[in-house]
């Protein structure tokens, strides 16, 4: 028998449910408990292994820069497009702030927080703060 | 090779080819443009428009695509495909189409685009552009298409210390094939200072690492082999083709320095029963500089990593090793919004031998790799003379 989708989906989608975790301020990812492969953007199936199997955990907000880029000539003048590979494996696209777009480099440790941009929460990054410095 | 791939290789050819002038063609809507290729690809070919029965076509602008260019044209297709996964989809179409001809659910196939993006832009400021969004990356404000591209550059830098001179190697060769071309928009001198001394436009893409925007109308006719033989123009036959795609949005990309064309290549080589040292013309989509750096490598013409050396010294140039972008590609001759038809023309001009001065001496195998999206999809297309047979 085909499984209800009612039954087997839950109402409000990972989509608006991540949408409610950035208003509250929370970084969420999904990790599938079949395969245990963290997931981001969040989706309604694991694109790994295909289960519904999917929750939301709190990831350790720490990430390294896969690429960077600088868009020249917008509006709002030069801002940083990064992919930030996450600790738990998910590529995302973003911005790091917090030093000039062309200080960030390859390879660079950055860490998530939440801000936004035109009145729209996002999950931004900046350069990790060394430990020892931190502690100054 | 699977045995119902295989039987795919010459199957069908390209017996017309249509061109409008390409540039700015200020008075003129998309659709005509694309009118006036498909008039003059059925003429090249000797064939009545009455006998197109299987029509493909795709744009960004519109939802309905075929039934606008059906009843445009007075035709009355029973095979019809307006798909979209980029500028690739014509080459697409061309694997589509060979399987509808073969398995007699079409006739003629008629593969046809038309754009007005350059004048659309001058009087609009608006360019054609793909309708949907990427959720969880325009929030952030990527400049799109190239800020993928610019990543896609990045990581080859970092990874294979290419540079920005390499780069300029690809703007400069494909100009000097323009050269070459009397239809090619971009035929002044240019040189690898001047690429390097060009605005950024999204780092570590300059201007000059960027493709034209152009006006223009491109169509091609595909019959069976058999029907190929009695008509007019010496026919050009479909040796083989692969399609493969790895991601929508660029973030989504496994590896950024490794294309999809790579997936795509290895099924047209199987099927066309061909390797990458007996192509003697290659044709690639060249949206941006890296883009034909990428490729070279995917699609085997040279190790990974080391396409920026490849291409390095004037060896994709008219007098080089290996001719690429012989129409000046994207970069110097035209780029409509979505390139791909002009591969397939360009790939099948110079298998006819019909190119004058550009013109790749006794080319009997030319390969074309479309692009679509965001690096997102590449579809393969090798084409050889009759003597590939």
């Amino acid at each position: 028998m085909i499984p209800s989708v009612t039954k087997a989906f839950p109402e409000d989608g990972p989509d608006k449910v991540f949408a409610g975790f950035l208003q509250n301020g929370e970084f969420k990812l999904q990790q599938c408990g079949d395969c245990q492969k963290h997931i981001f953007y969040p989706r309604i199936i694991c694109p790994h292994c295909g289960s519904q199997q999917l929750r939301w955990v709190t990831p350790s907000g720490q990430g390294v820069v896969y690429s960077t880029s600088i868009p020249r000539g917008m509006a709002e003048g030069d801002y940083n497009i990064a992919l930030i590979d996450l600790e738990e494996g998910p590529r995302m696209l973003s911005r790091v702030v917090g030093v000039s777009p062309e200080m960030v480099t390859i390879g660079m440790q950055v860490s998530a927080f939440i801000s936004e941009i035109d009145q729209v929460k996002v999950v931004l990054f900046k350069p990790t703060t060394p430990k020892s410095e931190a502690s100054l | 090779m699977s045995p119902s791939r295989s039987g795919l290789r010459g199957s069908v050819a390209v017996v017309g080819v249509g061109l409008t002038a390409f540039g700015d063609l200020p008075g003129r809507s998309a659709r005509e443009n694309l009118a006036e290729a498909a008039f003059l690809a059925l003429a090249d070919a000797g064939i009545d428009k009455c006998e197109v029965d299987g029509l493909f076509t795709s744009n960004f602008p519109d939802t309905f695509p075929c039934l606008h260019v059906a009843e445009y044209l007075g035709i009355n297709p029973c095979v019809m495909d307006d798909s979209n996964i980029g500028g690739s989809v014509y080459v697409s179409q061309l694997q589509h189409a060979a399987a509808a001809i073969q398995t007699g659910l079409c006739n003629v196939a008629l593969i046809a685009m038309g754009s007005n993006t350059r004048s659309k832009l001058k009087q609009t400021g608006v360019m054609d552009a793909p309708r949907e969004h990427f959720k969880y990356s325009d929030e952030y404000k990527p400049k799109a298409p190239m800020n993928a591209y610019a990543l896609a550059t990045a990581r080859h830098m970092h990874e294979f210390g290419t540079t920005r001179h390499h780069l300029a190697e690809v703007a400069v060769a494909a100009r000097k094939w323009a050269q070459l071309n009397p239809r090619a928009m971009r035929r002044t001198p240019l040189s690898i200072e001047d690429v390097l001394q060009s605005k950024m436009v999204c780092d570590p893409l300059s201007a000059l690492d960027c493709c034209l925007v152009a006006d223009a109308g491109a169509a091609v006719v595909l019959v069976s082999s058999e029907r190929a033989k009695n008509l007019r123009q010496k026919p050009v036959y479909l040796l083989g083709v692969g399609v493969a795609m790895t991601h929508a949005g660029i973030a989504q990309m496994p590896d950024l320095t490794t294309t999809a064309a790579a997936q795509a290549s290895k099924i047209a080589y199987e099927m066309a029963g061909v390797k990458p040292k007996d192509v003697d013309v290659v044709e690639v989509y060249d949206a941006f500089t890296i883009n034909t750096i990428l490729f070279l490598e995917d699609l085997g013409f040279c190790k990974k990593g080391e396409g920026g050396d490849f291409v390095s010294n004037g060896n994709i140039a008219p007098g080089g090793s290996l001719p690429v972008n012989t129409n000046g590609g994207g970069l110097s001759c035209v780029h409509p919004g979505m390139y791909g038809l002009m591969l397939i023309a360009e790939s099948v001009e110079q298998l006819r031998g019909s190119t004058g001065d550009r013109q790749v001496k006794n080319a009997q195998i030319a390969l074309c790799n479309g692009n679509g999206g965001h690096l997102s999809s590449e579809v393969t297309a090798i084409f050889g003379t009759e003597d590939t047979l």
